[in-house]
């Protein structure tokens, strides 16, 4: 199994980032070989969409699973659609959350956890 | 002439000065435009009768599914992320699509049609003073501001708009940009707090990024510190108007009750606003001709 890990840097021992679209890399690991790869996140800055264009990439990368903090509705239902299962993880290490994952201690996502994230920024909470 | 109520931060009091200009000239008969359409409130205040309304929507993809092969040109083209092709299906997040149309017409099997999305509605009518009043309200939960307000911006429901005043959204995000786009002259109104400072220099640095002539209005003057007056000296941004802290001011406001219409003594000093806008504009267009 493909296991996709939202991660800060591209390190196996690397620090779980808990947002999904926006995270700086993807470590891909084999589950069975522990072999891993870090890949750069083509969505990290991304104007719009970035849940749906991070899903669309790890659909391309065969993954079958993905751990992250937070899935927001759009990603969730790219995500779902692609049939890549989705695991959230509090934070900690990449390691961690692979044998997490593999001691069945991870909660499989079946609905969105996140906020909607793709408004236009720079507006005040203020009115006008 | 085209003079847009902006401000940056929120809550400085775009939506009073716009307002309140509107009605000390109304023998100039403006038009009023409401752009804040995520949370319009002047009608609030100018009580307009609506009696002209017109639908916004934008055109959104929808995949005939006989069609298409899933060979994702579609989601490669399309700058949004709002379409993606995910194990052979596609799948199209409406709310992400700019309505731009590169899907469709990059579509080798003609399988992807456009159908229309409403995303909010204008509505016009003559308010208090004979006022010309419009504006644009969003569909609850809609994030598409800009073809609202670029819709509202082209709607003509009356005649002979000489002189339209634009209030603004806060903030300096695209809808903003779009509001102010195409304006003779924007009004920054701001407070003088740090917060006010802040966001006074980057709608400044907007309308700068724009070429568009800008003043200051200081709200709430004497409640902070001298900030905004030191930015808009170095900054070369006249200060057009102050009006001061003033608890009465704060309570007409929160009965929907205009500045001009509680305090008579406001008209001559809205009135010499707009003249200084007018002559300003008019220094700005000589110093552009030259």
């Amino acid at each position: 199994m493909k296991v996709a890990i939202s991660a800060v840097q591209p390190q196996f021992e690397a620090e779980l980032e808990r947002r999904f679209g926006r995270c700086a890399y993807f470590v891909l690991v084999d589950a069975e070989t522990r072999e891993w790869e870090a890949i750069p996140n083509p969505a990290v800055e991304a104007r719009g969409g970035a849940g749906t264009q991070a899903a669309q990439f790890l659909a391309d990368q065969g993954v079958q699973a993905v751990i992250s903090g937070d899935f927001g509705p759009n990603a969730y239902a790219a995500l779902e659609t692609a049939d890549i299962h989705m695991y959230t993880a509090r934070g900690g290490k990449i390691s961690e959350a692979l044998d997490a994952l593999l001691a069945e201690h991870l909660e499989r996502v079946t609905s969105a956890t996140g906020p909607r994230r793709h408004q236009d920024g720079g507006r005040g909470f203020g009115r006008g | 002439m085209i003079i847009a109520v902006a401000s940056g931060k929120g809550g400085t009091g775009k939506t009073t000065v716009a307002t309140s200009l509107a009605l000390a000239i109304s023998e100039s008969s403006p038009v009023i435009l409401d752009c804040d359409v995520e949370a319009p409130n002047a009608h609030l205040f100018l009580k307009p009768q609506f009696d002209q309304r017109q639908q916004v929507s934008m055109l959104i993809p929808e995949v005939d599914e006989s069609r298409c092969t899933g060979c994702g040109h579609c989601a490669e083209v399309c700058q949004f992320h709002a379409i993606v092709v995910l194990a052979g299906k596609v799948l199209v997040f409406p709310e992400l699509c700019h309505g731009c149309g590169s899907c469709g017409s990059n579509c080798p099997e003609e399988a992807i049609l456009e159908v229309s999305r409403p995303l909010g509605i204008l509505e016009a009518g003559t308010a208090m003073d004979g006022i010309r009043f419009s504006h644009g309200v969003l569909n609850i939960g809609e994030p598409m501001a800009v073809p609202v307000i670029r819709q509202l911006k082209h709607w003509e429901p009356f005649p002979n708009g000489e002189v339209v005043i634009r209030d603004v959204s806060p903030g300096t995000s695209c809808p903003v940009v779009e509001s102010i786009r195409g304006a003779d002259f924007v009004i920054l109104v701001t407070e003088p707090t740090p917060f006010g400072l802040h966001d006074l220099r980057l709608a400044a640095q907007l309308t700068r990024e724009l070429d568009l002539p800008a003043g200051v209005i200081v709200n709430r003057d004497g409640v902070g510190d001298v900030g905004v007056d030191e930015t808009c000296r170095q900054e070369g941004l006249p200060i057009m108007m102050r009006i001061p802290l003033d608890r009465r001011i704060g309570e007409a406001i929160a009965r929907g009750v205009t500045i001009v219409e509680s305090f008579p003594e406001y008209v001559p000093h809205f009135q010499e606003l707009y003249d200084r806008i007018l002559s300003l504009s008019e220094e700005q267009q000589q110093t552009a001709k030259s």
